[in-house]
């Protein structure tokens, strides 16, 4: 049971960095970004190959991070400079970072990584510790890490949203015409949310690769679905906190999710079905969310009571 | 201080439905002017913002700001200068935002939008007397986000947040059209007091003509793209709607003769 719940904190923390990129462009900037679907692989991809080269955990994560700004920077050339919608831009990019991501990997489409050290390698230190205690740190080691990440990441962003560019990003997705009537260039700003919204993604993919310990080309295929179930389930689910920042919601939203996936999984549902789950599970929270559509479904149910 | 001259205009270029609005409109906008401008829908006004503001190109002509060819500089770098106020209420502000945000935003017009903290607390108490002035009790809800505001209240504080900073050029949209009439006589009201104060060169487009008369002190009627009434100072007072009136009547039947001819 412990380790059940350890694995879903763990998963929906990791998950939860990309949550929190997933909301800067859905629900900040009003951009459905596809594109995230390339950059979290391509953050993984990045990230095992720096391991496996030169095992440095903070240049992995950077050069990971960076990829993910440049992944952003072509959506946004696409949709701003090029004039293709914001969906098409974001399927190309992903569609793109398919064949990118396998050259980055040797043309290999999986890589594992299991005899080097990653951010949730517990140090020699531990050695020092007592017996009974040394297990315990062993055991939730990956947790504090996961927790410190997005501690850290959450109050950036909650910083961040609370500057004047902050302001302008939310605008932005509120009411374009207000950045133009502002002085300012809307094809900048939406550039850099972008930006900064596929770095996070890529970040979140090289953070989960190291948690599997393994790279493979399909670690993206759908997850901006699932980032997007963690947002809807956060905020629909425990929207009703009104004081509570939409940075704890959204990753709260994915260990929400987390915990459904596992759920569903220990109910002996099939792994194959999980893309199903997924699609279910955030078709309730978007009808939960929905302000018209909630009085009816919960009149018809009472009449059905 | 505004000077646009010989500006050509044509929409659907290369379609059975090609229409030249403009063929050489020129018109000169003195510096301190306040201009109501009236119109039949198709007349040309919403055209002839939209060129001055850099939402629509010209094909032909030139557009002299202060002396500078502005024809070519985007919309956005344009709006540093020149405000805008629409018809619908919800353009001129961000509904998620609280009314202190908006107003942060608005004040930093023409700054630079880095990590500096959004809202800086020692301009609350300016922001506050702006608002009072507005007379809307909006400065009780400076928490509160404009979403929840009323039509008419995110119009005051679009008006506002547009002259917040100084701008050199204030173009008004039909700014009070979707509003109830006694929130429009208030926007006007208010529109008149700010416009007075702070001294603006201002152009409002209306559909109401006693508005057009009652307000500013030069009057400009468009007409299939042609300015067919310019009046000001004296001349302007001594009109009445009932002038106007005739004068659209005038029009619009020279248009049937015109068509009758060509069809006849």
């Amino acid at each position: 049971m412990l380790s059940f719940g350890i694995e879903v904190l763990n998963q929906g923390l990791a998950y939860g960095v990309l949550a929190i990129a997933v909301t800067l462009t859905y629900k900040i900037l009003d951009f459905p970004d596809l594109s995230v679907d390339g950059s979290f692989p391509l953050g993984s991809v990045i990230a095992a190959v720096v391991l496996l080269k030169w095992g440095n955990i903070p240049l992995a994560l950077f050069l990971s991070f960076i990829g993910g700004l440049g992944a952003g920077l072509l959506t946004g050339f696409l949709h701003v400079k090029l004039k293709i919608s914001n969906l098409l831009s974001g399927i190309l990019v992903m569609t793109g970072l398919y064949s990118i991501n396998l050259m980055i990997a040797n043309n290999r489409s999986n890589l594992p990584i299991f005899n080097v050290k990653t951010m949730f390698t517990v140090g020699s230190w531990v050695e020092n510790l007592p017996q009974d205690l040394q297990v315990w740190v062993i055991r939730f080691y990956p947790s504090i890490v996961l927790l410190l990440v997005i501690i850290v990441l959450k109050l950036v962003m909650d910083w961040f949203l609370e500057t004047k560019l902050g302001f302008l990003l939310r605008i932005t997705g509120d009411n374009p015409q207000l950045v133009i009537a502002l002085g300012e260039d809307i094809g900048k700003t939406k550039i850099l949310g972008l930006m900064l919204s596929n770095g996070i993604a890529a970040f979140s993919g090289a953070i989960a690769m190291q948690m599997f310990r393994f790279y493979d080309i399909s670690l993206g295929s759908g997850i901006v679905v699932v980032g997007l179930a963690s947002v809807v389930l956060g905020t629909s689910v425990l929207g009703f906190m009104k004081s509570w920042k939409i940075t704890t919601l959204v990753v709260l939203g994915s260990i929400l999710y987390r915990l459904s996936i596992s759920v569903a999984l220990a109910l002996k549902l099939p792994p194959s079905n999980l893309k199903l789950i997924t699609a279910i599970i955030f078709v309730l929270a978007l009808v939960l969310n929905n302000k018209e559509l909630r009085p009816k479904l919960l009149k018809g149910r009472d009449k059905h009571a | 201080m505004l000077r646009l001259s010989n500006i050509e205009k044509r929409f659907y270029v290369g379609t059975p439905h090609e229409n030249q609005l403009y063929q050489d409109l020129n018109i000169h906008i003195k510096d301190g002017e306040f201009i109501t401008v009236i119109g039949s829908n198709g007349s040309g006004k919403s055209t002839f913002f939209n060129i001055i503001a850099g939402t629509l190109q010209p094909d032909q002509g030139s557009i002299l700001f202060k002396g500078h060819d502005i024809a070519h500089q985007p919309e956005h770098l344009r709006s540093r200068h020149i405000a805008r106020v629409y018809q619908d209420p919800l353009k001129g502000t961000a509904p998620s935002l609280t009314i202190l945000e908006n107003l942060s935003m608005a004040y930093n017009k023409g700054k630079k939008f880095n990590l500096s903290r959004g809202v800086d607390q020692a301009l609350i108490e300016h922001f506050k007397q702006e608002l009072k002035a507005l007379n809307l009790g909006l400065e009780e809800k400076l928490n509160n986000r404009v979403g929840t505001l009323s039509g008419g209240q995110r119009q005051a504080l679009s008006l506002l947040m547009a002259t917040l900073v100084q701008p050199e050029l204030l173009l008004l949209d039909e700014h009070t059209a979707a509003l109830d009439p006694k929130t429009s006589e208030l926007i006007i009201d208010l529109t008149q007091r700010l416009v007075r104060e702070k001294e603006i060169t201002t152009v409002m487009v209306t559909h109401n003509l006693k508005q057009a008369l009652d307000v500013g002190d030069r009057l400009i009627m468009f007409h299939k793209g042609q300015i067919v009434l310019d009046l000001s100072g004296e001349e302007k007072h001594k009109l009445s709607v009932m002038d106007l009136i005739a004068k659209f009547n005038a029009l619009n039947l020279m248009n049937e003769l015109n068509d009758s001819l060509i069809l006849g």
